[in-house]
């Protein structure tokens, strides 16, 4: 295979390859000439403004933008000012600075997305020249304007403009300046004639390259690398002077032999780089400069842009493009003529073996004398990552494969995961998708940005294809996917809306993670409502779709599913929003429908507005309720021709609806508390609020009890109740005569055992026992043991012939009462026998 | 008496990991993330600290967000300027937001959240403490407490899960366990080992009788007298016969309480006594011994005798208090009333006895309690008896029972019998449904069942689930009601997970409930668990539903 290193060109230890990428698909009338060109890093898109500074407003120049590839993506005439540059974002969004300072920014497709101002005296003094950066914090923008200053916003995101300090002697435009980031600080280097200066947020400082010769002259174009680590500066008599960026150590310095300015000059090197390099470029001539002096020199035919990547340089001309890189070591172990190595040694022991020749066992047998067969494989696994080329690397990975068959303990993950990988990169190589990533790259990138990116350029089969092939979990895989590619579809303004919602419908069916709600918002703010109800009702949690409805101000509709979902917060959200956006009328009428979320706001209403509750309950003619609130809010008020107003206005809704007993019970209580307040104005007896029973108590415990015969008159009191009160507060007031009077005014109803018990409870066995004559018979064991009479309790028993009362009584005997005990013995053997 | 439980029923999976959970989250809100360093009860009333940082933690009532809203503008109006923290849990409600936005305090305080859902009580018991579940969820209809239940669920399910099967009476409990799918879905899938199989979602509503009856287990009767309250009681000076009163915490890890929690009363006694004479035995051992035996007395087996000996006086003089208190006349013959409303004699003697405990103004609660007991077992009042018996009550108890009696309606508690549903037509419905298999102890326990009590129910199914019947033959007890369910997710091999049994009671449990579960498993080799939302009984149970504490 010694094609491979044909293109393979020696600089000092390394050797320097250049890849054709693709052969460009667009084609440009006038070539590179007089165009504003920026193409984004990682394999990004290519965006071109023809002419940008021509004036005339009958011819506008146009604004294009194209796939890495040359692949037209869109195409628009610029309306907007004159552009002094362009410059991707890391997002792919492409910014155009204008020469008034104003910030244009485009998504890849060409809509207009937001502007900002790089500041209000730019306008004044015109922007000379600008540059976009990438530093941690995200894209940044910098500036240099007429009048000298720069000015930088580190991220455009999150605007702060910073204007830096003037430069001292600096008139007009600088020779050149270049954006660090250093220390996690954003600086300028400036070139201003003889002298080189750091500008930072404070502070303007002269600085010396260390080891620049003096006869260098003043520097014409600088560059710093990818990573801000390396910084390359061009001087006026054709030396290069590389160092490193903090100016702390110079690398090399050599002489070029090129007195003029180069047009473009990039780093070109790679993590773990052997021999870092810049690469300049003229009007024909490519030149690659290492820090051993050699120097690589291409002829250019056609004008070119560099494009500086993390691991190499992309070369872009109107014809092709070519990736020009470091041959990493890997591959010059493999691939280097009479390599040793054990990859090139596994290689080729795989090829003899492809030709069944025993010469594959002479090599196999070498590697695995030097015990390195575990190294091979892992050297053309790790080289086939690095090739561009299918070809090459297939045979890598099946000699790899072949290797890993005289392996026992061996981890597949590396080949299997490269396998996949290479699969996916190729791929995205294919011209049609244009994204010529190498697969350092594509480690530093991710696979989430890629598929991102893929989504972001519409590719939505392929990112689909990639989140299966490798695996996925759907939710952070084709369900994101689907998500954007269904906010794109409801976009599109030539489809129904039905037909939109079935082809969404049919795509993301019930795809864990994606939410119809939000490709509802979508469509809602793309001014389709009618689309987004047909999408909120594929939406699962009926709690998502509720805000949505809000907004979209189909409140029912948001009621109805707050309800749905069980969640009462939601419910008490759309019924808050609801109140203040509806007439109270409405707003009832739609609670009536939704008992729960009315019961939600009654719940509320009760602490937070009484008042409220009592219109609902009028608009639903709930006299009931009503009744019920107007009861209640009688006992808030203190006054109390309050109270009974509040009463009556009970009494009359509780006739209303039919609620006999309760208006009764009401009237009653009324005409209970006008008697206490008469009561409590004449005697100050104190018997306001108390309850019928109370009062009747109070007023027999004060000796008033005419009065409580008034009440028990009045009240329709039973008899039973009155009978037991009146005894209860005697017997307590131990008014025994009294007790006596009224236990003879007539048949108590309820029976004369009460008396005896009353009687004992206030300790008076005397009088108990006067009413145990009249207690029932079938009570009189009872209450002959109340009083303590065991003797009449069992004469009663026996009497009565009841065995369960003798035992009654024979329980309560004590030893000394034998003779009873006896007796009661005798009768309960005659009573069974019975 | 301990029964021997049987030898081959399951562990109980470790429950203090929940209290553990909590405690950590607890303190590293408090004292990490807000640097608490004193705590205070809410209350309505004026804060007295010269701390510039208040930090509430509360449940989100509207009640107890407003005393806030006067507190923060108490501050404001004399001129103090702190910083306010509310932290609500289990979850904020965006009515108390509503609230303090309002009130005009919302830029004033922050809020947090603490997702704190379950208190184990005991080894087999977790409360949700959420006592206002019943009232919200039941009368006013408001299910803001649905979506904590069924998060309580989700916890559960995380930790002991995966559940294969899940039973359900109620509407509460559908719309719990749908909820609880919903969480379920949206959350990651991990495969474990099953700590507990099945799962029992009952509402309360679809049983009163059982929480309306007296207890007559001890613990139902200490929670009865002296209540319970988060596991924990305080005897008052009766009890404890010094002037102090003792706080004591009542679970498994009480031996003596242990034993006897579960007994019906009239046999703690006898239990006790045995208990103290043994431990008379075990100090008498002390005669006789030579040094050796003497030290090693001291230290092994003399702490835990002193122990035991406290709790057993405490409980002797507890059971002393209640027997004074419920050998009364009075609470025999409220106990046979209760006896003649479940099995349905005697019914007019009861109204009457009803009727005299009203005049004579026994105790509000309880006269509400016989009422609807009566109601309930009645299947509802006659218009007559309806009408006198509240007439009455509301002259004993005053005349704002109005809205309660409104409230009892509504929940069906209390209730005036339709035409042509007499308690005959309907006891001929459900008799269809459970015959009259006597269970042992089971009765012992509850003194005697309602026929309609879905207690049996319950019984029977697990019956059902050990013979894994077909399904649908399970659904069959309970046709009644309109909203059960049964969900099989996985039919597993019948391992431990299976015979653990978890509970949920949305609305409260009592006591008793949780003792006849006990004794159930006892019988039949199951565990269970018993979630509730809280503790409960018949004086809980109707003091939600009064309404004249407005």
């Amino acid at each position: 295979m010694a094609f491979i290193t044909a293109n393979w060109n020696p600089l000092g230890d390394a050797f320097y390859r250049k890849t054709e990428l693709y052969e460009m698909f667009w084609s440009l009338r006038d070539g590179l000439r007089d165009s504003l060109i920026a193409a984004a890093p990682y394999g990004g898109p290519i965006a071109l403004l023809r002419e940008p500074l021509r004036r005339s407003p009958s011819t506008r120049p146009q604004l294009e933008i194209y796939s890495a590839s040359g692949v037209s993506i869109t195409s628009f005439p610029w309306k907007s000012g004159p552009v002094v540059y362009l410059g991707w974002s890391v997002n792919d969004e492409l910014l155009c600075v204008q020469e008034d300072g104003t910030v244009l920014i485009y998504d890849l497709f060409g809509s207009f997305k937001r502007h900002f101002s790089m500041g209000q005296e730019v306008v004044q003094s015109q922007v000379l020249e600008a540059k976009v950066f990438h530093s941690p914090y995200g894209t940044g923008v910098a500036i240099v304007t007429g009048s000298s200053r720069f000015t930088l916003a580190t991220n455009i995101e999150d605007l702060k403009l910073r204007r830096l300090p003037e430069v001292p002697g600096l008139q007009g435009r600088p020779s050149c300046w270049a954006v660090l980031t250093q220390d996690r600080q954003t600086k300028v280097l400036v070139s201003s004639g003889p002298e080189l200066y750091v500008l930072d947020n404070t502070s303007c400082t002269a600085v010396y390259p260390p080891g620049l010769s003096p006869q260098a002259g003043s520097i014409v174009h600088m560059s710093v690398s990818f990573s801000y680590k390396y910084l390359a500066l061009f001087t006026e008599t054709g030396r290069l002077w590389t160092g490193l960026s903090n100016l702390q150590e110079r690398l090399s310095e050599v002489d070029t032999k090129q007195a003029a300015t180069p047009r473009q000059m990039v780093w070109c090197r790679r993590p773990r780089s052997q021999q870092p390099s810049v690469v300049l470029m003229w009007d024909r001539l490519l030149l690659v400069v290492g820090s051993c002096n050699d120097t690589i020199q291409f002829p250019l035919e056609d004008q070119s842009v560099l494009v500086g990547e993390l691991d190499g340089v992309r070369i872009i001309s109107s014809s092709s493009q070519e990736l020009l890189q470091e041959v990493p070591l890997v591959c010059q172990d493999i691939f280097k003529i009479a390599s040793m190595a054990p990859g090139a040694l596994l290689l080729e022991a795989h090829r003899e073996y492809e030709k069944s020749s025993q010469k594959a066992d002479e090599y196999l047998r070498e590697i695995k004398e030097q015990n390195v067969l575990g190294d091979a494989v892992r050297q053309c696994v790790e080289a086939a990552a690095h090739e561009y080329d299918p070809d090459t690397q297939k045979a890598l990975m099946r000699a790899a494969s072949f290797g890993k068959c005289f392996l026992t303990e061996f981890s597949p993950d590396q080949f299997v995961m490269t396998c996949r990988e290479l699969r996916v990169l190729n791929a995205v190589r294919e011209s049609s998708v244009g994204m010529p990533l190498t697969h350092t790259q594509f480690k530093q990138m991710t696979l989430q940005v890629l598929i991102d990116r893929l989504v972001y350029r519409q590719f939505y089969p392929l990112a689909i294809e990639v989140c299966r092939y490798l695996k996925i979990p759907d939710y952070q895989g084709v369900s994101r996917v689907l998500k954007h590619w269904a906010s794109c579809k409801v976009q599109q303004k030539d489809l129904t809306d039905e037909a939109i919602a079935r082809a969404v419908c049919a795509k993301v069916g019930d795809s864990p993670g994606v939410s119809y709600s939000d490709i509802a918002a979508k469509a809602y703010e793309c001014g389709r409502p009618e689309l987004a109800i047909k999408l909120l009702d594929f939406e699962a949690r009926s709690g998502q779709q509720v805000p949505l409805l809000l907004k979209m101000k189909r409140s029912q509709l948001a009621l109805s599913k707050a309800v749905e979902s069980g969640d009462t917060d939601l419910v008490y959200t759309v019924v808050t929003y609801l109140k203040n956006e509806m007439n109270r009328g409405d707003f009832f009428m739609t609670l009536r429908n939704q008992p729960v979320a009315l019961s939600l706001y009654r719940q509320f209403c009760k602490l937070q507005e009484p008042q409220t509750l009592k219109d609902l309950y009028n608009q639903d003619d709930d006299h009931q309720e009503l009744g019920n609130f107007y009861v209640t809010s009688s006992y808030r008020d203190k006054r109390l021709e309050g109270r009974l107003a509040q009463l009556q206005s009970a009494v009359d809704e509780y006739n209303k609806a039919k609620n006999d007993f309760a208006a009764k019970a009401t009237e009653e209580e009324m005409r209970l508390l006008r008697f206490q307040r008469k009561l409590d104005d004449e005697k100050g007896a104190g018997l306001l609020g108390l309850s019928l029973q109370a009062t009747m108590e109070a007023l027999m415990s004060l000796g008033l009890h005419k009065q409580a015969e008034q009440l028990y008159r009045d009240f329709r009191v039973p008899d039973k109740r009155y009978w037991w009160l009146k005894l209860k507060s005697l017997a307590e007031k131990e008014q025994w005569e009294e007790l006596e009077k009224f236990s003879k005014s007539k048949k108590s109803p309820i029976g004369y055992l009460a008396f005896v018990e009353v009687c004992m409870k206030n300790n008076n066995r005397h009088e108990a026992k006067k009413y145990v004559s009249k207690v029932t018979p079938e009570q009189k064991v009872k209450a002959h043991l109340a009083v303590g009479d065991l003797e009449g309790a069992a004469d009663a028993a026996i009497e009565r012939k009841n065995e369960a009362e003798m035992g009654a009584v024979l329980s309560r005997c004590s030893a000394s009462d034998r003779l009873l005990m006896d007796k009661l013995n005798r009768a309960r053997v005659t009573a069974a026998k019975k | 008496m301990a029964h021997s439980a049987r030898r081959d029923s399951p562990e109980l999976p470790d429950l203090s990991l929940l209290k553990r959970l909590a405690r950590d989250q607890l303190i590293y809100l408090l004292e990490q993330q807000h640097e608490v360093d004193k705590l205070y009860k809410v209350e309505h009333k004026p804060i007295v600290s010269i701390s510039d940082q208040i930090c509430f933690l509360i449940r989100p009532r509207i009640q107890t967000v407003k005393w806030i809203c006067d507190v923060v503008n108490a501050d404001k109006a004399a001129g103090k300027f702190r910083r306010y923290k509310i932290i609500f849990t289990p979850q904020k409600f965006y009515a108390c937001e509503a609230v303090l936005e309002e009130q005009g305090v919302f830029g004033d305080v922050t809020t947090d959240e603490w997702a704190f859902y379950l208190l184990p009580l005991d080894e087999d018991i977790i409360s949700l403490e959420l006592p206002e579940f019943f009232r919200d969820n039941f009368l006013a209809g408001d299910q803001r407490w649905v979506r904590t239940a069924a998060s309580a669920l989700h916890l559960l399910h995380s930790l002991f899960g995966p559940f294969s099967k899940v039973y359900g009476i109620g509407r509460c409990s559908k719309m719990t366990y749908e909820s609880w799918r919903e969480q379920v879905e949206q959350g990651e899938q991990k495969a474990r080992h099953a700590e507990i199989g099945n799962v029992f979602l009952i509402d309360r509503d679809v049983d009163f009788i059982t929480p309306l009856c007296s207890q007559v287990v001890y613990e139902g009767l200490v929670d009865d007298i002296f209540r319970i309250k988060c596991g924990c009681v305080e005897f008052g000076p009766e009890v404890t016969s010094s002037d102090k009163s003792l706080k004591v915490m009542l679970n498994s890890q009480d031996k003596v309480f242990n034993e006897i929690r579960n007994e019906h009363f009239s046999n703690v006694f006898g239990f006790l006594s045995q208990k103290a004479r043994n431990l008379q035995t075990a100090y008498d051992k002390r005669r006789g011994m030579d040094i050796q035996q003497m030290k090693t007395f001291v230290s092994e087996e003399l702490k835990g005798l002193k122990q035991e000996h406290r709790l057993l006086s405490l409980h002797i003089s507890a059971s002393e208090s209640i027997m004074k208190k419920k050998t009364k006349q009075d609470f025999q013959e409220l106990l046979k009333t209760e006896h003649c409303l479940l099995e349905g004699f005697e019914i007019r003697e009861c109204i009457s006895f009803i009727e005299e405990h009203i005049n004579r103004q026994v105790s509000m609660i309880e006269s509400l309690r016989l009422l609807c007991l009566l109601s309930v077992t009645e299947n509802g009042l006659l218009p007559k008896d309806f009408k006198s018996l509240k007439a009455q009550y509301l002259q004993s108890y005053g005349a704002d029972h109005l809205l309660t009696f409104s409230n009892l309606k509504q929940l069906g508690l209390l209730v005036e019998q339709q035409p042509g549903e007499t308690l005959t037509v309907m006891e001929s419905k459900v008799g269809k449904l459970v015959n009259d298999r006597t269970a042992g102890k089971l009765t012992d326990a509850f003194s005697s069942l309602a026929k309609k009590s879905h207690f049996r129910a319950l019984s029977r199914k697990l019956n059902l689930v050990k013979n894994k019947d077909h399904p649908s033959y399970l659904m069959a007890p309970m046709l009644i009601n309109g909203h059960e369910f049964a969900v099989t997710a996985d039919p597993q091999s019948k391992s431990d997970a299976q015979r653990i049994i978890l509970v949920m009671f949305l609305g409260g449990c009592t006591f008793s409930e949780i003792s006849a579960l006990r004794f159930l498993g006892k019988e039949k080799g199951y565990k269970f668990i018993v979630v509730t939302t809280a503790i409960t009984n018949s004086s809980r149970l109707l003091e939600a539903l009064l309404d004249n504490n407005v």
